[in-house]
């Protein structure tokens, strides 16, 4: 297991006596433990200074304080459109070559104010990196493990026997201190994800090692309509970024390892996107690649408020799989696109959440702030 | 060892009194620095994570939410980071501070729309991710002490304590009228009583021990309390010289006052068992549990009154044959603690000082049990008849059974 790192101010036992021996012996000694800055002064879900309905309507609902993003490394808000292109150039068969080089290490992090979880993470975040490429690159990943228990890279697409990242086949589980070099191309199109298949597998993956995996469509091998709308897909065209895209990885704690969830999120960090809320153009389409990685639990879920979406199962086609709806379901390692736009809606606070109640209560809840 | 023989022995001087009296204290503070300077057990705490443990000692309703008092039973300061109800995170506030020091004390407070007469969860999850639970068997709101409640309260033990003792004792003209011949019997039925709750005081003291943080040693400390009342009862009593002789009273009489204290020592931890079982609306059943505790004390009454029964040949010729006034007395030892039990359970409900007041309630009551064995043993001897004998043996039997089936009208 990872060791914890002693926090600052907390007092441990040979303080204590160390304190004691100071103040003079064998006098009483309260023990002043100041202890780590508790939740200071309770910020409601619902307190941010939006105009937002007040406490008496919703409720005292959420947790109290705020997470130290800083201190984590990464801030949910932007791990929405944080997408790692990897380092491109031309092999000389003319193929794209995406390079990539991710480090699996050993992190604390803070998934709800004041809750620390001893995580595993790729390139010390939760979720690890969003690897994004088009269909038919080469992807060639530097799989580094600095953590210390064995990990891989297994991705969700189209590789050989060797490339799965498995135990047992090709490099294996790669020890503590070794490397390795996963080479494969990118196909099929879609949203797809990436995780540790290491064993014991539902700690490797409830730990925190796994990431978002998007694959283009290139509009070269599509026609007619399908053309625009790969355009539309793919971040090497301006028509991409007329919309909005962002990367959700549904994803849950079990803080105190008893085999349920204590933490639920999207991101990572409980409520992250109920204070502040994620802003968006109410002008603008908005694309959600969502992918579901929750260990212990057998469906999470996605639910639109006051809005319906289009939505793409794998985003392996270009035509939705499900047209006009407000709820999905997704079984763990499940993803999909979802389209939307709040075109002519009012201005205000739309929430989502997981249709599975108790996980919105444990964290996995948000709002859409649609502005003008 | 040679010079030890031959001399007599002299006080060693090369000490003065104070330097030898202090050595053990100074050997103990190198030690303790030893330990907070050095670190002799690195081996063992490598990179443990803390040892965290929270205790919910009181969680009480209140119309907008709950309050809960928590303990750091464990070695390290905890700190609490979230609170979740019924598998929900919920806004709260936390005094003096999110972090307890060993055996520190907070007070939670969060507002939350219960639902009445439902169970509610209650969870702490702590900084590393370690998850405390508490639980609200069935929330109503918690009495807060006013008058219509202390009157209400005072009632509750009124009719579990006093009422049933007066009722049983009601049948001490009955019993004078059965004769000499059955006193043997009802006093062994007596016994059969107090075994009963020595045994249902011993559990319940046990069960409210284990309800403690480990480092009260609960158990422990029932046991202790039990040793030294039934110590200082004997101190009292060996003081007295025997029997005390009270003025002209019934021989009987320090018997039945030791019955009294012993049984209203048991009565003020069923007081408090009932109390804190109203408070905290485990209760439902209402009405019912009182009756059922009016039923299951009755025999109470019987019991302290029997050592008052005529007896063929009085040690003392000329006693007073028991006056109303004794009587009501005697109800009041035994029956009142029931209503400070019932205040003390209902307003202050403490854990540590209900295993202590079931503990001195079952040193008490074995004192007891140790008396009327003897009384009965001496009335046998005089009447020349067997100890264990059928009538006897028989009204210890129906003792028991008598408590164990009324016992069922108060199982909660």
């Amino acid at each position: 297991m990872a060791s914890k790192p002693e926090r600052a101010g907390a007092v441990d036992r040979r303080g204590f006596i160390k304190a004691g021996i100071l103040a003079g012996g064998l006098t009483a000694v309260a023990a002043g433990a100041a202890g780590r800055k508790g939740p200071a002064e309770a910020s409601s879900l619902f307190d941010h200074g939006l105009g937002s309905p007040a406490h008496s309507d919703h409720g005292p609902a959420g947790t109290v304080g705020t997470v130290d993003n800083a201190a984590n490394g990464f801030d949910p808000h932007a791990l929405l459109h944080d997408w790692d292109f990897g380092r491109v150039s031309t092999l000389p068969s003319g193929q794209t070559l995406r390079e990539y080089e991710i480090t699996a290490s050993d992190k604390e992090i803070e998934v709800a104010p004041g809750v620390f979880f001893p995580a595993w993470v790729y390139n010390g975040r939760v979720p690890g990196p969003s690897l994004r490429a088009v269909e038919g690159d080469r992807i060639r990943i530097e799989f580094i493990n600095a953590g210390s228990h064995p990990h891989t890279m297994h991705f969700h697409g189209i590789h050989s026997a060797a490339m799965d990242g498995v135990p047992g086949v090709g490099a294996g589980m790669i020890e503590p201190g070794d490397r390795t070099v996963y080479e494969f191309d990118a196909r099929p199109m879609g949203c797809h994800l990436y995780h540790c298949h290491s064993v014991p597998l539902k700690r490797h993956i409830h730990k925190g090692l796994y990431g978002a995996f998007i694959i283009d469509p290139d509009p070269n091998r599509y026609a007619g309509e399908e053309v625009a709308i790969a355009r539309s897909r793919n971040h090497q065209f301006a028509e991409n970024r007329e919309v909005n895209e962002m990367v959700m990885v549904m994803n849950a704690f079990d803080t105190n390892f008893d085999g349920d969830n204590e933490i639920y999120a999207v991101n990572t960090v409980a409520f992250a996107y109920a204070n502040p809320p994620i802003q968006i153009r109410r002008d603008q389409r908005q694309r959600l690649y969502l992918i579901n990685i929750i260990e212990f639990d057998p469906i999470n879920s996605f639910h639109l408020h006051a809005n319906f979406f289009d939505y793409y199962d794998h985003g392996t086609t270009l035509k939705p799989t499900l047209k006009t709806v407000d709820t999905i379901m997704q079984a763990q390692a499940q993803r999909g696109i979802l389209e939307f736009s709040f075109a002519g809606f009012e201005p205000g606070l739309y929430m989502f959440h997981a249709h599975v109640a108790e996980f919105a209560e444990l964290g996995w809840m948000g709002f859409f702030d649609v502005v003008e | 060892m040679t010079a030890a023989s031959t001399e007599p022995i002299r006080p060693a001087r090369r000490f003065p009194f104070w330097a030898s009296a202090l050595l053990p204290l100074l050997a103990l503070f190198a030690m303790l620095s030893v330990f907070a300077f050095g670190d002799p057990l690195a081996l063992f705490k490598a990179n443990l994570p803390p040892v965290e443990s929270l205790t919910f000692e009181r969680t009480r309703v209140v119309p907008d939410g709950f309050e809960v008092t928590l303990t750091n039973s464990g070695p390290d300061p905890v700190t609490v980071a979230q609170v979740l109800v019924d598998d929900a995170y919920w806004q709260f506030t936390i005094e003096p501070s999110a972090t307890l020091p060993r055996l520190g004390r907070a007070h939670i407070k969060i507002q939350y729309p219960w639902v009445a007469a439902e169970p509610h969860a209650i969870r702490v999850i702590t900084n590393t991710g370690v998850t405390f639970d508490g639980e609200v068997e069935l929330a109503v709101v918690t009495p807060v002490a006013g008058t219509e409640q202390f009157l209400a309260y005072g009632l509750l033990g009124l009719y579990v304590g006093i009422v049933p003792v007066g009722l049983g004792m009601l049948w001490f003209p009955a019993m004078r009228r059965l004769g000499e011949h059955w006193l043997q019997t009802i006093l062994a039925l007596t016994l059969g009583l107090l075994v009963f709750l020595l045994i249902d005081t011993l559990l319940e003291a046990f069960e409210v021990a284990g309800t403690l943080p480990d480092v009260f040693q609960g158990i422990s400390l029932v046991l202790f309390a039990a040793v030294l009342t039934w110590f200082a009862l004997l101190a009292v009593r060996s003081k007295g010289g025997g029997a005390p002789k009270l003025n002209g009273a019934h021989p009987g009489m320090p018997l039945a006052i030791l019955l009294a204290i012993g049984i209203g020592l048991h009565n003020l931890g069923e007081g408090l068992a009932i109390g804190a079982a109203f408070s905290l609306g485990e209760a439902a059943l209402g009405s019912f549990l009182v009756i059922g505790f009016t039923l299951h004390n009755v025999t109470e009454g019987v019991a302290i009154a029997a050592p008052l029964l005529p007896q063929a040949r009085p040690t003392e010729p000329a006693f007073r044959a028991p006056r109303l006034a004794n009587f009501l007395g005697l109800m009041l030892v035994a029956g009142a603690p029931a209503i400070l039990g019932a205040w003390i359970g209902g307003f202050a409900f403490s854990p540590i000082l209900t295993a202590v007041f079931l503990g001195v309630g079952v040193g008490a009551i074995w004192q007891v049990i140790v008396e009327v064995g003897a009384f009965l043993r001496r009335h046998a001897v005089r009447e020349g008849e067997a100890l264990v004998s059928w009538s006897n043996v028989g009204g210890f039997l129906v003792g028991l059974l008598i408590m164990y089936l009324t016992a069922f009208l108060v199982s909660f």
